[in-house]
């Protein structure tokens, strides 16, 4: 290896980088999984849900956007950071209305999948049941609210990848939401179905019109395996 | 020895849940050697005959009945289990939640779309029971133990968690039991 | 105010260059010349500042002071700080209400004037306090409401309301406030005596690494609350590879019961510009910027003047005192209400034309602050500090204080104490000597550094104020043993969960659960189980949160439950039935009641 490398520690494994990686980057590509769920692998790091929390040197981060540095110890798989993990995903569920059993993203959604993989049976806080809505108005895609984690996903998308700005945050705290860069809703942007951002919201909230519930509970992709396992799959390479 | 008994009850559910108990298939024998079944609809006791081991609750709380039925449920059983996604978050009732009690009332009795109802009145007998402002998930009325969710949870959720409780175990669910679909 | 016309919309924008990181200032005009930013406005703008369209509507909905909807030519906004809580907020609010017909979040049908409710406004020492427009007043009654209300209706001017002026610069004719300084103490350095521009002479004598380590020396550090030593910062700020560098003056000052910097822009802006020109001159910038919080803009006029008196003595421009190669200037920048922005990276994001966002670190302001160049952020009374340590001399300072701390600090004590003011004290001091000081004897507990600080009760009393043990970045509140300590929790969450700005999920939505969770403890409502459920929900929001907001959002919670859980356990009592003591079946049934005309047969 001719590149400069760092050398890490997480959960007592180590862990080879390059200095400019972030920490989750590295571990990824060294197969250990930190849940996550504002991250995804073609944008541009974020650092918005926390469900990637680590403690580095002691100190809390998120893996998604601190670099890696020479020595570092992370934590990640520890009681007190998956007690803080459990937490935040329970928060991401009761703070809008996810009715799982007639959603279209059930089964791929990746709010559910984490859960899942936490092992969260119910919310240990209220649910909120929150008043939101839905613009149905575009002719191929729809956005409904009341499953939005204000991930940023789709915003990023639509102007990384997509080439648009179709998306963008309105409102502060309790009463952050995404809106649409048209006064008169989706149907007044540039987004079309074309579009990669639909593909890239974890959950349900932003969606590509008529396919839903297109793949067969049990064949669904985290039916079986739980969310992570494809990086996890590469330790043994 | 005498059994442990179990007591079973639907709120503001489908039955779904239920099914899905039946959906054991010839567990359900084994379970009858294991306990006896108290208040439920699966053997049609109304009251309790005594203390049970577990409840179980399907639905959450859309009227009073509900309620009364669910704390009845609390004083009776020691252990008492929110079956299935209506139970622990309201489920498909709990759509009503943002909506004034009044204005759902007024669509479903009068001025929806298929609506045939010449008195132009909300029924009101003292045989119905008086409906809550919203749907309340089982945990926010009493206690609740454990949580089984799913729409319905699987046979097989219900299975192991019934049998891990009888035999004094903690609730431990593989991966692919836990569903909310 | 003018109907929409899309030509002052263009004007505007033309006047601040068409840039896009000047779209907080052209917002403010556009709400100023119509009252709200319509619509249309918001995309006009967009096409004006070549920007999406939505990132204005993103800025204008983050603003408690800009609005996408029409209201009255006049804004009366009360201060509903648990301080002016405790002075009479609710009777004041009453006579407000009666007087217009409305409720808070309303506007008079006339569409003239519209009554709402803002966060401390910094005013707790002439509290109840509310902001007219741009206007302060102050210790209001009943009385003083009614007239204000008849005052506005006969003759519309906030200004008119304004019958006696304050002291020292409040009377100042481009001040001309009814605001008083209340300063109680004075100490050495922010107080104390000093020949206007020695401390800049002195500083351009010497090359700019020295005038760091001098900084170094005096062992000064930041008085915005976080302490970080200021001649490291600038340091790290100087060595960052770039042509382009700015000073940040940090005059958000949006703690609850943080009133200092306030006095300090008023009677001590000179001391102020001087020292972020010797920040300029240290980390080789060539701009300043004073973010100023949007209630502080009746302060605004004069503090323009104070620049342009400094232009005309060559104290900024180009070549100051005659220095080859030293320019540099400073503007100021309006915020539009928002608590966030005070912390460092959501400033510049402000100040940049965004939704007050914080920013990712890394990288630090000092290695990419505004407009993505290195940026010193410092508070308001550091910068003062700086220019005394090049006046006076570092070992000067560095003598002051206690063994950790060098310096004096300013703290603004309000609430349940005889003398409510400003004190300029030397650091080492313990918070009992302190509380004398303030006719606060008495005191049953005191919030230390605002609602993010601690709150402590008398077994603490003696510890000392400096940073490695009571640290402040200035606010004192003091609760007589008559308060209702969870209620003041109470209202400090209300308060994190309106100034979250929202991007994080444990801040976001952390906070509204620990404050639902205080109401249901204050309501009895609660087993013992609770005191765990709010100590690991408080954690969580402590350790995942983003930024130091929701970091330290859950102090209140935290720390009563660390320094007054009796309080806590008072209130819960054991469930053995089972039942939720917070379902309330009488509530829940109501509507239904109502509508079949009959009671519940069951409950
Ligand atoms: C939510 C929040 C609000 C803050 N408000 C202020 C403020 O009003 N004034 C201030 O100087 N610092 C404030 N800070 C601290 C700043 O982020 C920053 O540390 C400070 O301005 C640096 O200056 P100093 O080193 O001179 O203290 C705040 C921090 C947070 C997290
Ligand atoms: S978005 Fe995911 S978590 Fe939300 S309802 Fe749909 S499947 Fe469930
Ligand atoms: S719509 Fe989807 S991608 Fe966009 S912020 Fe919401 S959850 Fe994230
Ligand atoms: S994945 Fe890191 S904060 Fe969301
Ligand atoms: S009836 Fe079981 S989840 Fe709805």
């Amino acid at each position: 290896m001719n590149e400069k490398t760092v050398t890490f520690i997480v959960d007592g494994k180590e862990i080879k980088a390059r200095p400019e990686q972030t920490i989750m980057k590295a571990c990824d590509e060294a197969g250990v999984y930190i849940p996550r769920l504002c991250a995804f692998k073609d944008l541009s790091p974020f650092g918005s849900c926390r469900v990637c929390t680590v403690k580095v040197n002691g100190r809390p981060q998120a893996a998604c956007t601190q670099p890696v540095g020479e020595g570092i110890v992370v934590e990640s798989q520890t009681a007190e950071i998956q007690q803080i993990r459990r937490n935040i995903i329970d928060m991401l569920f009761v703070e809008g209305n996810h009715f799982c059993m007639f959603c279209e993203k059930s089964g791929n959604c990746e709010l559910q999948a984490m859960a899942y993989r936490l092992g969260i049976l119910a919310p240990k806080f209220p649910y909120m049941f929150p008043v939101r809505g839905v613009d149905a108005s575009h002719p191929d895609i729809f956005i409904d609210w009341n499953r939005c984690i204000l991930c940023a996903r789709c915003i990023r998308t639509s102007c990384e990848i997509d080439g648009k700005n179709a998306y963008g945050f309105i409102g502060r705290g309790p009463h952050k939401r995404v809106a649409t860069n048209s006064s008169a809703g989706l149907k007044g942007t540039d987004a079309d179905v074309s579009d990669k951002a639909p593909a890239n919201c974890p959950v349900g909230s932003l969606m590509y019109k008529r396919i839903g519930y297109a793949v067969p509970i049990g064949c669904r992709l985290y039916d079986k395996n739980p969310i992570g396992s494809d990086i996890e799959m590469k330790k043994t390479t | 020895m005498q059994k442990p008994k179990i007591a079973t009850a639907s709120l503001a559910g489908c039955f779904g849940c239920h099914m899905s108990l039946l959906d054991i298939d010839d567990r359900i024998l084994k379970l009858i050697d294991l306990v006896d079944f108290d208040k439920s609809p699966v053997d049609d006791i109304k009251e309790f005959t005594g203390r049970c081991l577990v409840g179980l609750i399907e639905g959450g709380c859309c009227n009073e009945e509900n309620v009364r039925v669910l704390q009845e449920f609390r004083k009776h059983c020691d252990i008492l289990i929110s079956v299935g996604d209506c139970a622990i978050d309201g489920g498909l009732p709990a759509l009503r939640n943002g909506i004034p009690l009044k204005e759902c009332l007024t669509e479903a009795y009068i001025t929806g779309p298929t609506v045939y109802n010449p008195s132009g009145k909300i029924p009101s007998d003292s045989e119905i029971p008086l409906l809550l402002d919203r749907i309340y998930p089982c945990h926010e009325v009493v206690k609740i133990d454990y949580y089984l969710p799913g729409c319905p949870p699987p046979a097989d959720t219900l299975w192991q968690a019934l049998t891990a409780l009888l035999s004094g175990k903690p609730i431990d669910l593989p991966y692919e039991l836990i569903k909310y679909d | 105010m003018t109907a929409y016309n899309e030509t002052i919309v263009k004007d505007i924008c033309r006047r601040f260059g068409n840039e896009r990181s000047r779209m907080m200032d052209v917002v403010k005009e556009v709400q100023t010349s119509f009252g709200h930013v319509p619509n249309e406005a918001m995309d006009a703008i967009a096409r004006a500042l070549s920007c999406p369209r939505v990132e204005v509507q993103s800025l204008v909905s983050f603003y408690a002071f800009l609005t996408e909807r029409p209201k009255g030519n006049i804004i009366i906004r009360l201060c509903d700080d648990v301080i002016d809580r405790m002075q009479g907020f609710d009777r004041i609010a009453d006579a407000f209400k009666e007087e217009l017909g409305i409720g808070i979040g309303e506007t008079t049908t006339d569409g003239k004037i519209t009554l709402e409710a803002t966060p401390c406004i910094g005013m707790c020492d002439q509290a109840p306090a509310a902001l007219i427009n741009d206007v302060i007043v102050t210790n209001l009654t009943k009385d003083a409401a009614r007239e204000i209300v008849a005052g506005l209706r006969e003759h519309g001017d906030p200004q008119r309301l304004v019958k006696r002026l304050g002291d020292g610069n409040n009377a100042h004719e481009l001040v001309r406030a009814m605001v008083v300084n209340n300063v109680r103490r004075k100490g050495d350095v922010i107080f104390g005596e000093g020949k206007p521009s020695d401390g800049l002479k002195n500083a351009l004598a010497m090359s700019p690494v020295e005038v760091i380590r001098a900084v170094k020396t005096s062992r000064l550090r930041g008085r915005g609350g976080a302490g970080f030593p200021t001649g490291i910062k600038w340091e790290f700020t100087r060595a960052a590879k770039d042509e382009t560098r700015y000073v940040i003056c940090n005059a958000d000052e949006g703690e609850p019961g943080t009133f200092k910097d306030r006095v300090i822009l008023t009677e001590k802006a000179d001391l102020l510009f001087e020292g972020m020109t010797i920040a300029g001159y240290a980390i080789g910038a060539q701009a300043g910027i004073l973010y100023l919080r949007a209630e502080y803009v009746y302060l605004r006029p004069y503090l323009e003047h104070a620049l342009a008196e400094r232009r005309k003595s060559g104290l900024l421009g180009n070549k100051i005192l005659g220095h080859a190669g030293f320019n540099y200037d400073i503007r100021i920048q309006m915020g539009a209400g928002a608590y966030i922005c005070g912390e460092e990276t959501s400033l510049i994001s402000s100040a940049e034309g965004f939704r007050g966002d914080p920013k990712t670190r890394p990288p630090f302001p000092a290695q990419k602050g505004y407009m993505g160049h290195p940026s010193a952020v410092n508070n308001v009374e550091t910068l003062c500090c700086v220019t005394r340590i090049l006046e006076r001399g570092a070992g000067w300072y560095a003598q002051m204080g206690s063994n950790g701390t060098s310096g004096t600090k300013l703290l603004s004590v309000s609430g349940d104490c005889k003398i409510p003011g400003v004190y300029e004290i030397p650091f080492g001091i313990t918070l009992k000597e302190f509380l004398a000081m303030a006719g606060a004897e008495d005191a049953a507990a005191v919030q230390v550094g605002g609602p993010s600080g601690q709150m402590v009760g008398p077994a603490e009393f003696n510890r000392i104020i400096c940073y490695d043990d009571l640290a402040t970045g200035g606010a004192i509140m003091v609760f007589g043993p008559q308060r209702d300590l969870l209620w003041v929790v109470s209202r400090f969450m209300e308060f994190f969960v309106e100034e979250s700005c929202g991007y994080c999920t444990p801040c976001r939505v952390g906070n509204v659960l620990l404050r639902r969770k205080i109401e249901e403890v204050r309501a009895g409502k609660c087993d013992p189980a609770a005191i765990a459920y709010l100590e690991d929900l408080g954690q969580t929001v402590k350790i995942a949160s983003r930024c130091g907001l929701g970091q330290t959002s859950a102090n209140p919670v935290l720390t009563t439950l660390k320094n007054f859980r009796p309080l806590y356990t008072a209130r819960m009592k054991e469930n053995e039935a089972g039942m939720q003591m917070t379902f309330d079946i009488s509530a829940a049934v109501r509507d239904a009641e109502i509508i079949a005309g009959r009671k519940s047969a069951n409950f």
